[in-house]
């Protein structure tokens, strides 16, 4: 029998986890960066070219990606090491996927239901922006624009039931 | 009194954190041991001795929860203190890894006095 998230899932019935993809993101960014996201105030059109992607299975499948600069993922790794900004290198990668990692994680465990029925897989970081990503969604993604130390920030959850 | 922790996590930066964290948490490490998923933490522990282990979930290779079943067979650690730092955060995570063994759990995000809160009681054997 499905759960009332699973058929939630189904149903296609997702803008009111907007908030929960929000609060999720702002959460791991307070507690591991020590950093307030805020709300753009205008659409930023910087090409964003580094995204991190962990994939959700079991009662919800779908990806959820976190996007920015090449700029502002160094600043996640300076912030979470305590390093300076011109001394992080190859962790830059490893730093957003963590992040990546801990907001759908944190999201997951929001939703009633979810937190057991859904499994992450380990995030993948793809570099440059000249691509195309073909989901097999089934429902329009889910979207949240923010600002991190003023630098886009775009947190997205690409839903396939 | 000085400790010597083993921290094990897939990621690097995360190893990283926790050791920020402890230390920032007041506790003394002697030694920080590392390791990426649980079977390269075994075998770090054949031949190493460690007071602590901090233990992610979801690995390559071998998971947190099936390493710490095997942690028993491990005779430098089978009395060694584990306490989980995962994103997995449902109570069914939770009582999984405390019947296997774990001491303590703590969810990702987490802030230093989190990590103070969950590992000091263990460290006292009051957990």
């Amino acid at each position: 029998m499905k759960s009332a998230s699973a058929m939630m899932a189904a149903s296609g019935n997702h803008e009111n986890w907007i908030p929960l993809i929000d609060t999720a993101a702002r959460e791991v960014f307070e507690l591991m960066l020590s950093s307030q996201l805020t709300l753009p105030t205008d659409s930023q059109e910087k090409p964003l070219d580094v995204t991190a992607m962990v994939g959700l299975a079991g009662q919800l499948c779908g990806v959820l990606s976190v996007r920015c600069t090449g700029k502002a993922a160094a600043m996640m790794a300076s912030k979470m090491l305590g390093m300076d900004l011109d001394k992080v290198g190859p962790e830059i990668s490893d730093a957003l996927g963590e992040v990546c990692n801990m907001i759908a994680g944190n999201f997951k465990n929001k939703v009633s239901g979810l937190s057991e029925g859904c499994m992450l897989s380990p995030p993948t970081v793809v570099t440059g922006s000249d691509y195309s990503l073909h989901s097999m969604s089934d429902s329009p993604g889910l979207e949240v624009r923010l600002l991190f130390e003023g630098m886009p920030l775009n947190i997205s959850l690409q839903i396939h039931s | 009194m000085a400790i010597r922790a083993l921290i094990i996590d897939d990621s690097s930066v995360m190893r990283k954190i926790v050791e920020r964290s402890l230390r920032q948490a007041g506790i003394d490490l002697s030694e920080v041991f590392q390791a990426g998923n649980g079977a390269e933490a075994l075998g770090v522990l054949k031949e190493s001795v460690v007071d602590l282990i901090l233990c992610d979930i979801n690995m390559p290779v071998m998971d947190g929860l099936e390493f710490i079943k095997q942690l028993p067979g491990v005779e430098n650690a089978k009395n060694v203190p584990v306490v989980m730092i995962t994103t997995e955060g449902s109570e069914a995570h939770v009582v999984q890894a405390l019947s296997c063994g774990a001491r303590g759990y703590i969810r990702k995000p987490f802030t230093p006095e989190q990590v103070k809160e969950h590992v000091i009681p263990v460290l006292a054997g009051k957990s």
